[in-house]
């Protein structure tokens, strides 16, 4: 991993709260991997202090994309910057979803609420790369929540949306919509980013289909790199449950070792 | 002549430790060292204190642990480690092999607990010093830590004192209402030296929710936020006491922990930075050494204690 303090905005565009962003950050680009992580740092003094966790939204050789949705004061002054700032990241950190050539074949269900869609682009395009079968399920409250559609459809990915008030796609919640697409095709497996109760709902449908599934964990983070402890989550370990560090061991995880809270 | 050369003696020593700088690491906030690896020279630091051991693995406390607030974190991890074989079976023989001082944080749930590690570590190799952290809850005693009174502290110190082969660091809690009469305890049951301040029992609140920000309610407050109430206690004891002070609380940049020095501190623990820039620590000692050159200082010890108060 790197630390790149001269990283450069190339060029940032949104829709509404949500902001996509293109940084050359070389070093960073060739070496990130789907569901990986960069920490950022917003501003130049104390406040805020620490940098912010954000996904690899895609990567290649001259940099990445970060795609959220402003929701605190760190994201909201990365909102604010211009194309040619300078940035301040480290990464790629941790350990992302499964990618490999034994997949050839295989099909892939990748489910996304919301900001959590921002790692599910770069590992479509890498499970495509290498003639994985690859459906997006994207969901949001409302349309407005499902910005991405024509990137994915662009890309010539799959995609199925689901918005909560049935203003596009699927009406109701994401979660209903892969239960509806379990019925009829089993895939080989499942990766899912977004809200603790979508994942926790999709580890149960996956459990009950018997189709193996991998979930990217959220926290606030302190450090990213394993040394605050301060982002755990209950996981099963060989030595037993315990609270794991998401940023060192995750963010994502295997759905059988995750216990989600009540 | 100090401007004729721009080679400054970055060299403190503790008397029962010397070390090529005087920066280093604070416990919690650097893992066990191996983590910051692929960042910076863990040799190019004065050393590092690992994060606090119990002698058995402990799982800490039930998320959420960290709260942000202005210049400052809030932290309620609750003290989660491998516990003692695990460090000394797994990362102790790496940090062995390093030429910088390695520091272990003792911690316990009673005096008992705190004599065990250190008779268990006394027969490990590699360590330069142990830091008592004296603000571990003790369970025998509703929960309340050593670090409370002058009685319990001069009693854990004079007890681990007697039973170490090690010098003994005894790392000072804040809340208290005189950090001096703590620091005199530590002192008179053999301390070795001095460190403060542990960080600030805090608290924030979800206005929405109306609940506390962290899972534990409080939480210890460090970064900026803290600093200058730090460097008024570490001024205060240093004044008070004979053994070597280590100053901490809020350090960021060079020129804050130059202050600490000047207070009185003779060396300085860099704590919640190593989480903003994992390469915080070297950057610091990069810029005390700027400093002393562009300062004529020779040797940063002349600035150890060169407060002037009149």
């Amino acid at each position: 991993m790197t630390i790149d303090r001269n990283a450069r905005l190339r060029d940032i565009r949104n829709w509404g709260d949500y902001f996509h962003l293109t940084i050359d950050t070389p070093d960073v680009g060739r070496e990130a991997r789907p569901g990986q992580f960069v920490m950022v740092k917003v501003g130049d003094g104390p406040i805020p202090l620490l940098r912010r966790p954000l996904s690899i939204h895609d990567a290649g050789k001259d940099g990445i994309e970060l795609f959220f949705k402003v929701s605190g004061q760190g994201t909201e002054i990365l909102s604010r910057k211009k194309p040619g700032d300078s940035l301040d990241l480290i990464g790629p950190l941790g350990k992302g979803f499964t990618v490999s050539d034994a997949m050839k074949g295989k099909r892939a269900h990748l489910v996304g609420g919301g900001r959590g869609i921002a790692p599910l682009f770069f590992l479509a395009r890498e499970l495509g790369a290498r003639g994985v079968r690859t459906a997006v399920f994207y969901g949001g409250r409302r349309l407005a929540d499902i910005p991405l559609r024509d990137k994915f459809d662009k890309a010539g990915i799959e995609l199925l949306c689901s918005t909560d008030d049935g203003s596009f796609g699927f009406a109701g919640l994401v979660t209903e919509l892969v239960g509806r697409e379990l019925a009829k095709t089993k895939p080989d497996i499942i990766h899912a980013c977004g809200p603790d109760a979508m994942m926790k709902a999709l580890a149960a449908l996956a459990a009950k289909h018997g189709v193996p599934a991998e979930f990217s964990l959220e926290s606030i983070m302190g450090c990213g790199i394993g040394a605050c402890w301060g982002c755990v989550h209950r996981i099963r370990n060989e030595s037993g449950d315990g609270w794991t560090k998401i940023c060192e061991e995750g963010p994502v995880f295997p759905g059988e070792r995750i216990l989600w809270p009540e | 002549m100090a401007g004729m050369t721009n080679k400054v003696d970055l060299s403190v020593d503790l008397g029962f430790l010397k070390l090529c700088n005087p920066v280093l690491a604070a416990s919690g906030t650097f893992g066990y060292g191996l983590e910051f690896e692929p960042y910076l020279d863990l040799e190019k630091l004065g050393g590092f204190v690992v994060k606090g051991l119990y002698f058995k693995p402990r799982d800490g406390n039930p998320p959420p642990r960290l709260v942000e607030t202005a210049s400052g974190l809030i932290n309620a991890i609750g003290l989660q480690g491998v516990g003692i074989e695990a460090f000394a079976e797994k990362v102790l023989p790496k940090l062995r092999r390093l030429r910088t001082a390695v520091i272990v944080n003792v911690c316990g749930e009673d005096d008992d607990e705190y004599a065990a590690v250190v008779e268990y570590l006394d027969g490990q190799e590699g360590i330069a010093a142990y830091e008592l952290n004296i603000s571990c809850p003790n369970v025998k005693a509703e929960g309340l830590c050593p670090a409370l009174s002058p009685r319990t502290t001069f009693d854990l110190v004079k007890r681990l004192k007697a039973a170490s082969r090690r010098p003994l660091i005894t790392k000072l809690s804040p809340n208290v209402t005189s950090i001096v009469e703590i620091a005199k305890a530590a002192e008179e049951a053999g301390s070795d030296a001095i460190a403060l301040v542990n960080t600030f029992l805090a608290m924030a609140i979800d206005l929405e929710t109306r609940r506390p920000k962290l899972r534990n309610v409080f939480g210890g407050l460090s970064g900026p936020a803290i600093k200058p109430i730090a460097l008024r206690m570490v001024y205060q004891v240093a004044s008070r006491v004979r053994v070597p002070v280590i100053g901490m609380g809020g350090i960021m940049t060079g020129a804050d922990a130059l202050e600490f020095l000047v207070a009185g501190a003779a060396a300085v623990e860099v704590g919640t930075a190593n989480f903003v820039d994992p390469d915080a620590a070297v950057r610091i000692v990069a810029e005390i050494e700027s400093w002393c050159e562009a300062h004529g200082v020779a040797a940063v010890r002349e600035v150890v204690g060169a407060i002037k108060v009149s």
